[in-house]
């Protein structure tokens, strides 16, 4: 019966899992590939529906609840190298330039951890991970750390365990420069565009319900509309609206924080504490010389210019304020 | 003309990846199809012996590799081998396996079919010569099949080509996903590079499956005479 309960609970606990792989809270995701997300995340949930409905028979119960065994911080410096999962399509987080290098706000770190572990920023070897997947890296050891715009959720910290984190992220709202929306009490009476699944659809659904949304299922559809006039705003993810409105001359974005507040942070496979431990002290360690900041003037500054300050984004030694 | 699309294309190595990751691709799908050929030969004469076992064992294989989607196939090598069996194989590997165990299968039924297609004489004939079982495959029945085969196969084999575009999700590179990077990374001053990225791509795989299905149509021209 015991173990009956466990494969039930087992099963129920990796689809979470699954499904909370592909979290809509990222920063910086474009029109199709939010669509793509979408769907792959659904596979992949059907995917591990069909393994563990087979699998997390009552016998065979324990043997699926283990991950495969993560390398301790000692085995990674015995080999010399660090294995660090990125996005490798999420400008200017996680991409690759035009020489086919791996440059972004998350691979700065990701250097940098090297950097302090070996003495070299080359002693890292760079995984190129999807959304939907990240969590299936860690549980199967694939890397020993996820650096890949990571957003923390209570989903997730069921299934990986996530260090402080380095950046935030919060909704922004843009609007027409010439009837700019600087509070969300003029929107009521209003159209605000949203696109769907994301955390603004959620976020204004509940607390704001006189508001107007006018739905799109792709992030192009949403903004096409917005700048067709068919809504007042347009709300997402912050970094996305920024760097969107400094592309799009007329607009500007009135809101740049609003809702819940996001953190972004490294992940570890569950109960890799030692690792865990020790990017914990590298992100204290490097508050002292403002490194975030620096990451950003190096990665984020090109992209968003003057229109975003690194304060709204960049979270130094894991310190929300 | 600052920001027409095409220029990125001829950015820094951006052209030059693009052919690396249709490379990825070509390899992938062509081990995998000659182990499947090879593969599935052998099942495909399995299949048709008269023994409820293997036929009943044979046809599972089949219809679970026809029901389930090559993606669940791809997770399972990939990240539930690793997770259960403590196997940590490379994603290019996981995805050969995976397309040598999806293409053996439909190899396997085709060769079955192209046997049972095969007439009943031309078995009864080379065992009128005394020759045995292994023999009349060999020298007699294959040869045959092998000709009638072929444009199935090579539909097969484009098939495949691009069906790896998958492979992306098990964190193999392939043109696809080196596309999305190229449009990626320049979507802040290229905007409209992704129409331009995916036309040459979408030519770069015509330039490779083309020739395959001239193939198969000269040789379908030649079986018939």
């Amino acid at each position: 019966m015991k173990k009956k309960l466990l494969g039930v609970i087992l099963t129920a606990g990796l689809l979470a899992g699954v499904l909370a792989g592909c979290g809509q809270t990222e920063a910086q995701q474009t029109a199709a590939e939010t669509q793509k997300d979408a769907t792959e995340a659904a596979e992949a949930a059907e995917t591990e529906a069909v393994e563990e409905t087979a699998e997390a028979t009552a016998d065979e119960a324990q043997e699926a609840l283990a991950s495969a065994q993560a390398r301790s911080l000692e085995d990674i410096k015995a080999d010399g190298k660090l294995v660090i999962g990125v996005f490798s399509d999420k400008n200017p987080f996680g991409y690759v330039d035009a020489n086919g290098d791996v440059q972004g706000y998350d691979v700065y770190f990701a250097k940098r951890l090297a950097l302090d572990l070996f003495g070299s920023e080359d002693s890292v070897e760079f995984v190129y991970v999807e959304a939907a997947s990240r969590v299936e890296y860690l549980k199967s050891a694939k890397v020993d750390i996820i650096l890949a715009n990571f957003t923390v959720t209570e989903e997730r910290s069921e299934q990986v365990d996530f260090a402080l984190p380095y950046m935030k992220v919060a909704l922004g709202v843009v609007s027409p420069e010439s009837n700019l929306i600087t509070d969300v009490e003029q929107l009521k009476e209003k159209t605000l565009i949203v696109v769907k699944g994301t955390t603004a659809e959620t976020y204004f659904q509940e607390n704001y319900p006189e508001i107007k949304l006018l739905k799109f299922d792709e992030y192009q559809e949403a903004y096409d509309a917005l700048l067709d006039g068919r809504g007042d705003a347009f709300s997402t993810d912050n970094t996305e609206v920024l760097a969107w409105a400094l592309q799009n001359e007329g607009f500007a974005v009135g809101i740049e924080s609003i809702g819940n507040l996001d953190t972004i942070a490294p992940a570890v496979q569950k109960g890799n504490t030692e690792l865990l431990n020790w990017i914990n002290e590298e992100i204290e360690g490097l508050a002292e010389e403002q490194f975030f900041h620096k990451d950003f003037e190096e990665t984020l500054k090109p992209v968003y210019g003057d229109s975003v300050a690194a304060d709204s984004l960049v979270v130094e030694g894991g310190v929300v304020e | 003309m600052q920001d027409l699309g095409i220029q990125v294309l001829f950015q820094g190595r951006n052209f030059i990846r693009l052919w690396e990751g249709l490379w990825v691709t070509l390899r992938i799908a062509v081990i995998a199809m000659g182990l499947s050929v090879l593969l599935g030969f052998l099942l495909g004469m399995l299949m048709t012996i008269q023994n409820r076992t293997v036929r009943c064992i044979t046809r599972l294989y089949l219809e679970t590799v026809r029901i389930l989607p090559q993606l669940v196939l791809l997770f399972l090598v990939y990240f539930g081998a690793a997770k259960h069996l403590g196997l940590n194989i490379s994603g290019e590997a996981a995805a050969i396996i995976v397309f040598t165990f999806w293409g053996t299968a439909e190899m396997g039924d085709l060769v079955r079919g192209a046997l049972i297609a095969t007439p009943k004489h031309q078995y009864e004939s080379a065992g009128g010569l005394g020759m045995n079982r292994w023999q009349t495959y060999f020298y007699v029945i294959i040869p045959q099949t092998i000709r009638r085969l072929l444009p199935p196969a090579v539909n097969l084999l484009t098939r495949m080509i691009k069906t790896t575009s998958l492979v992306v999700l098990i964190g193999v590179v392939e043109v696809v996903k080196v596309g999305k990077q190229i449009i990626d990374a320049s979507r802040y001053q290229t905007p409209t590079a992704a129409l331009w990225i995916y036309g040459v791509i979408f030519i770069m795989y015509f330039i490779v499956c083309y020739p395959f299905s001239r193939l198969s149509l000269w040789l379908e021209k030649k079986y018939k005479n």
